[in-house]
């Protein structure tokens, strides 16, 4: 099968933490154009799944961006393979001004000798990713006292100027208020246009605005795939969100099919 | 005034160098002179010091590796170039007239050898070092008790060698310095000034090195390590080249200490010794550009003044003002500066602080 360049594909993904399996058998797919979304309960193992395709956890099986495999390679090499990832907690370099934050984001394709010449002027991309992450007035404010989701969006403002061809969010929009999560969900649309982003979440209503194809995991297996709507219909899921989170999901998702 | 602010660092080092290199010599005691060459090479180790813990995060507490190293290697020079071509150093004579001179001595007898011993030499034993340290991920107190560790070690096997390295009472007597007479006032204050220099230059290196991207990307080293490998950084790296930069620094500081001190034990480089160093670093501000260098010059200065005349109480004084300062000002004594300046800011109105500025959002998606 050939696969665009920028496309993620994972196969049979199978995570182990000393016996206990957090992962086991997952495939998925993500491209450039589309805001794939992995939902599922508390320890479905969703964020388990970014952390052995970005190297912190190890995993087995294949996970490829275009022809490159990323599984068994350290963190920072799969970052150059154009994979980018970010926290569930924002972390940002509180001390650092947000144009420092993303000029050592953007500095991964500079020679090392040039990281002992002092900063003069400001990269092209570093303007535009302030531009589109609406920061650009806050560039020289101490990213410690950014807005929770001001620091989101640097962190995916440092995606962009790292110039990465998957982005994988991890839940970008916990704590967020519901105009930055529009805010958040319209970036993401932008962003996608031409990279791949993939997004872990909990919220519904924000999957079910933004998402163009979710992934559904249970207890480390995937339960379901397909479209928004086709994913709510699935018994299998709603099952699911019945028997441990609560009906409160499966309530506002049905009531959308309705 | 706010475009000058970039440039006040290298005003206050011009300052300082001015105060060293022109006023100290024509001001000060033939003693003191001496006493402020010792001060400086401590302070050069403390500007390393000072990059790899306060920059980098990294609690260096075997400095005296690496400022043993420089010793030794000029020590080991002068010694021989004191015993004169040819013939052995009069201590290895003492303990056995008959074996020769050990091999690894042989080489030290160049000039141009010794000089690029005591750069590369650290270079090479901080790569080494820090590469299986780095990359191995040890950090925090076990990267403080390794390196202490090594410090005691090189003393001990230091101190059991003695036909080699002289043990215990180490190497002086040395009446040459490359060619110059050491007991002669303007030979002395000839290597006094080199030290001073060496301190500006170091210095100069630190400054750079802060405004550096460099200097960014070891600073987010320090605060969120985990981050910047996934900005596809090896953090291992960034964190080896502040280590090597800081053991050429603390060798170049022995090897100025030896001319200007006259001798050199395994006490100077050992546990202890090391830990003064970490003092004068924590008193004077880890993370600032003046702050090592000053705060190695002060207790370097309580060292000769109180110690001589107060032995007893010179060692409780240090305590003292270490536990006062790690309790009150961890960020050490230069951080008072910042603490002035926000009293007297304080009047004015303060700044709106961008928080509580309107929410942007992204923009407009074009569509």
């Amino acid at each position: 099968m050939t696969v665009a360049e920028g496309s993620l594909v994972v196969t049979d993904l199978h995570v182990e933490f000393d016996g206990f399996v957090a992962v086991d058998g997952v495939s998925f797919d993500a491209h450039p154009g589309e805001v794939r979304f992995l939902i599922g309960p508390n320890g479905a193992g969703k964020t388990t799944c970014i952390d052995a395709i970005t190297g912190l956890s190890r995993g087995t099986g294949s996970a490829k961006v275009g022809d490159q495999e990323l599984l068994r390679k350290p963190s920072h090499k799969i970052v150059r393979l154009g994979v980018g990832r970010t926290f569930q907690t924002a972390s940002v370099f509180e001390k650092l001004t947000v144009l420092q934050n993303l000029d050592i984001a953007a500095g991964l394709h500079r020679s090392s000798l040039s990281l002992f010449r002092a900063r003069r002027g400001v990269d092209p991309a570093i303007d535009q990713a302030l531009d589109e992450t609406g920061l650009g007035k806050e560039r020289a404010t101490p990213a410690g006292i950014l807005s929770h989701g001001q620091k989101q969006w640097l962190e995916i403002a440092m995606l962009l100027v790292q110039d990465a061809k998957v982005l994988l969010l991890d839940e970008p929009v916990a704590g967020m208020s519901q105009d930055e999560r529009t805010a958040t969900g319209e970036l993401l649309g932008w962003i996608a246009m031409n990279r791949t982003v993939v997004v872990v979440e909990h919220d519904m209503d924000f999957m079910r605005r933004f998402a163009t194809r979710v992934t559904v995991l249970h207890q480390g297996h995937v339960l379901s795939e397909g479209t928004v709507s086709e994913v709510q219909a699935d018994p299998r899921v709603q099952a699911v969100y019945l028997g441990t989170a609560g009906a409160a999901p499966v309530t506002t998702m049905s009531r959308e099919n309705n | 005034m706010t475009k000058l602010r970039p440039w006040l660092p290298l005003i206050g080092i011009g300052v300082f160098a001015f105060l060293l290199l022109a006023v100290a010599p024509l001001m000060l005691s033939m003693h003191w002179i001496s006493n402020l060459g010792k001060y400086c090479a401590w302070a050069i180790a403390a500007v390393g010091i000072g990059l790899a813990w306060g920059r980098g995060g990294m609690l260096v507490m075997g400095q005296g590796v690496f400022f043993g190293l420089g010793a030794y290697a000029m020590a080991m020079h002068l010694t021989l170039e004191t015993a004169g071509p040819d013939s052995l150093p009069t201590f290895m004579i003492l303990y056995d007239p008959l074996a020769g001179l050990p091999a690894f001595w042989e080489p030290f007898r160049s000039d141009a050898f010794t000089l690029l011993a005591i750069v590369l030499l650290p270079v090479i034993v901080a790569s080494v070092l820090g590469f299986a340290l780095f990359k191995r991920r040890v950090k925090g107190a076990y990267l403080a008790i390794l390196t202490q560790a090594l410090a005691v070690a090189l003393a001990v096997l230091i101190s059991s060698t003695i036909r080699e390295t002289g043990g215990d009472t180490g190497l002086s007597n040395f009446k040459y310095f490359f060619g110059f007479v050491l007991n002669d006032d303007g030979n002395k204050i000839m290597v006094y000034m080199i030290a001073a220099a060496l301190l500006i230059v170091c210095l100069l290196v630190a400054w750079q090195l802060s405004r550096s991207r460099f200097g960014e990307l070891l600073v987010a080293t320090r605060d969120a390590e985990e981050r910047v490998r996934f900005l596809g950084y090896d953090p291992a790296n960034v964190k080896l080249v502040a280590f090597v930069i800081a053991a050429v620094m603390a060798s170049i500081a022995g090897a100025m200490f030896v001319p200007i001190v006259g001798i050199i034990t395994p006490q100077e480089i050992g546990a202890s010794a090391s830990i003064l160093m970490i003092a004068g670093v924590a008193l004077g501000g880890r993370a600032s550009l003046f702050g090592p260098a000053l705060g190695a010059m002060a207790i370097g200065w309580g060292q000769s003044s109180l110690a001589s005349s107060w032995p007893s109480g010179w060692i409780y004084i240090l305590g003292l003002t270490f536990i006062g300062v790690t309790l009150f000002l961890p960020m050490g004594l230069s951080s008072l500066l910042g603490k002035a300046k926000d009293l007297i800011w304080r009047s004015r109105p303060a700044p709106v602080p961008a928080t509580a500025a309107a929410v942007q959002t992204p923009k407009e998606v074009k569509k």
